[in-house]
């Protein structure tokens, strides 16, 4: 399966949006109105759309703290996740997540978990839901090559196979963990062999390779809408930037080489707009996207920086759904 | 350990167990609820045993010995449209389960902006006096104090049980239902109302009296009362405040209580730092300080793990002599 032509402006739009926004928030740090710290997910680009494309606007995501791209890859509108990032009222989570914990319940983005592994076992959750309730929804968890190594991953693995739910584990090996190496952390190279352990198939694919990633999920889609339970997919990825926007880290853990390759040879945008250009796009659509990209998000830029910052009566809210007094 | 329970036809009144009250309230409500479900380990053999009642079987989910990770999903699956109750049995083992309860479902109604809400229990049952250890005694309940966005409730009776347990699984937040093992066996009439609730955040004032005040902490409440029935045969009377909820927490019950003696004990069976009793005392000191006669005394277990060796183990929980004795001490 493939991206069908109808979508694949689509796509090619969710993939600039992201990459702009990575872009815009880059610009925001150095102008100093980010607070707290923000991870760039660009060169993750064609995984997150990917696997986005291939999920219906009801079913569930879940990500990590490397995940501004994951809720606008399922069509989320970046106002007021630019707002967030910013800690304005206008936000998405009205300020109280920021840029690792965005949620958007409007596009089945259950949230985002800056404690490494967190979302695996919530995204599974969203799936026994559906399945409990009936549905056909499935549920998708990103999570990186860190998170693989903790224990919630084999334990909801092992869970979603015994219970065929419908959750689709993703992650997206970008090759380090922070700093670390995945090849120092893991005992062979590809998480995508685990699968096997629980008796669920596992992929591995060019994570570069926005219809390649497509495939593999609209498959495990598939599956998991039939009740046949859950796949583990590997998509070989590349983090452009550093572990953390703006964050000198001393001593090289990454070659200069290896990066410039990715930039040069592996940008997921790039290998995209040439391949739609290959397949009969014309340039002026492709512009035409590009532009129309550029103008929503300057327009979140403004927004974000324009919108009030939540009022301090208002700490308290969303503590509990019923009143408690608070503070004691 | 039980008996099959009807949810329909159980109403007779008829003495019920703290342990059959609490499946009682579960099967009560997955009856009334179809959102309702069980995850937890060893619940295909009570399920097989009709303890739920009769509830499709996708509803209770028997689960491998993964707390982390079936708690977790407990949280993905309260935020979208199910209320489940998560059984971690023993108490000790609420640990496992902590980053999830502590880190994702505390926190994610806040963090979202109230985007989603997370209505799940947590149940855990503490076994402690009974040379199980100090990996199988723990009274975890004030450390989930400590989180915001957390319910915590120490039910303390068959009725209160089965009430509080629903009025749990009704709530639209995350609660820790801290259960005593040592109150299974104890046996009242309970109310066979199906919607009879006990509402969180409000305290049960037992006794109401005028020389000292007792204010209990789950099955505190019980040696506390033996304590003032002995009091009263000396001329001595008590008030008894069971606070059932720690969060929310009855504030307005407890310093009145407080107050209106001047003598508070506050019976508890954590550890004595940090404990629940110590919250309670703080904000006795605080709020009614003018009041007071005397110091607000704790009764509560030592800052020591708990032994295996019943030689060492008896004595250490709060009991009708050493809750006596700290009375008598403020009279």
């Amino acid at each position: 399966m493939s991206i069908s032509n109808e979508l694949q402006c689509e796509t090619y739009r969710r993939m600039l949006r992201i990459r702009a926004f990575e872009k815009a928030v880059e610009k925001l740090i150095k102008e100093g109105e980010v607070p707290g710290s923000a991870h760039s997910s660009v060169g993750q680009e064609a995984t997150i759309v990917g696997a986005c494309m291939a999920l219906r606007d009801d079913d569930y995501i879940s990500g990590t703290h490397r995940s501004h791209g994951h809720p606008i890859g399922k069509g989320a509108d970046v106002k007021p996740l630019l707002a967030e990032i910013l800690g304005k009222a206008t936000g998405v989570c009205k300020g109280r997540g920021g840029s690792m914990h965005l949620a958007d319940s409007k596009v089945g983005s259950i949230g985002e978990s800056a404690i490494i592994g967190g979302g695996i076992p919530i995204a599974a959750g969203a799936a026994l839901s559906a399945q409990v309730r009936g549905t056909d929804q499935v549920a998708l968890s990103f999570f990186g090559d860190g998170a693989a190594n903790a224990g919630v991953l084999a334990e909801t693995m092992n869970m979603a196979a015994i219970w065929k739910l419908p959750v689709i584990f993703l992650c997206e090996n970008n090759l380090y963990a922070a700093t670390t190496p995945a090849r120092d952390t893991h005992g062979q190279p590809d998480v995508a062999r685990r699968a096997d352990g629980y008796g669920i198939p596992g992929v591995i694919v060019d994570g570069q390779d926005v219809d390649a990633v497509y495939d593999a999920v609209a498959t495990a889609v598939l599956r998991a809408r039939q009740g046949e339970g859950p796949t583990l997919i590997e998509a070989k990825t590349y983090r452009f930037d550093e572990h953390c926007i703006g964050l000198f880290i001393k001593g090289a853990y990454r070659a200069k080489s290896e990066i410039e390759f990715y930039k040069t040879e592996r940008d997921p945008i790039t290998l995209y707009r040439a391949r739609l250009l290959a397949c009969g796009r014309t340039a002026e659509e492709l512009q035409s996207v590009e532009s129309e990209v550029s103008r929503t998000l300057a327009e979140a830029v403004e927004f974000a920086k324009t919108s009030p910052f939540p009022a301090r009566e208002s700490l308290y809210d969303n503590m509990y759904s019923n009143p408690v007094r608070y503070p004691a | 350990m039980s008996s099959k329970i009807d949810p329909v036809s159980s109403g007779a009144r008829k003495p019920t167990t703290y342990f059959d009250a609490i499946s009682l309230a579960q099967a009560e409500e997955m009856a009334r609820d179809k959102t309702v479900i069980l995850i937890g380990e060893d619940q295909a053999l009570y399920a097989a045993g009709g303890m739920f009642g009769d509830v499709e079987p996708g509803r209770i989910r028997s689960a491998p010995i993964s707390e982390p990770g079936f708690s977790g999903m407990a949280v993905g699956a309260a935020m979208t449209g199910l209320r489940p109750i998560v059984d971690l049995t023993i108490a000790s083992f609420v640990y496992l389960a902590s980053d999830q309860i502590i880190n994702q479902a505390a926190k994610l109604r806040f963090m979202t902006g109230g985007q989603f809400r997370v209505p799940v229990v947590y149940r855990a049952s503490m076994w402690h006096n009974q040379s199980n250890a100090a990996q199988h005694s723990d009274r975890p309940y004030p450390m989930f104090m400590n989180a915001p966005g957390l319910k915590v409730v120490v039910p303390s009776t068959p009725t209160n049980v089965r009430g509080l347990l629903k009025a749990a699984i009704r709530d639209d937040d995350p609660v820790v239902f801290f259960e005593d093992n040592d109150l299974w066996p104890m046996k009242e009439v309970i109310p066979d109302d199906p919607d009879f609730v006990v509402p969180l955040g409000k305290a049960d004032v037992v006794r109401d009296g005028s020389d000292i005040t007792f204010i209990t902490v789950g099955a505190c409440r019980h040696p506390a009362l033996a304590a003032a029935r002995v009091l009263e045969t000396e001329g001595v009377s008590s008030t008894l405040v069971d606070v059932l909820s720690l969060v929310p927490m009855d504030r307005d019950t407890i310093l009145s209580a407080a107050a209106k003696t001047g003598r508070v004990v506050v019976v508890d069976t954590a550890h004595l730092t940090c404990s629940a009793a110590s919250e309670i005392a703080a904000t006795i000191v605080e709020k009614v300080f003018d009041s007071l006669r005397k110091p607000v005394l704790r009764v509560t277990a030592p800052d020591v793990n708990v032994p295996f060796s019943p030689a060492l183990e008896k004595g250490l929980f709060p009991n009708e002599m050493s809750i006596l004795a700290a009375a008598r001490s403020l009279l």
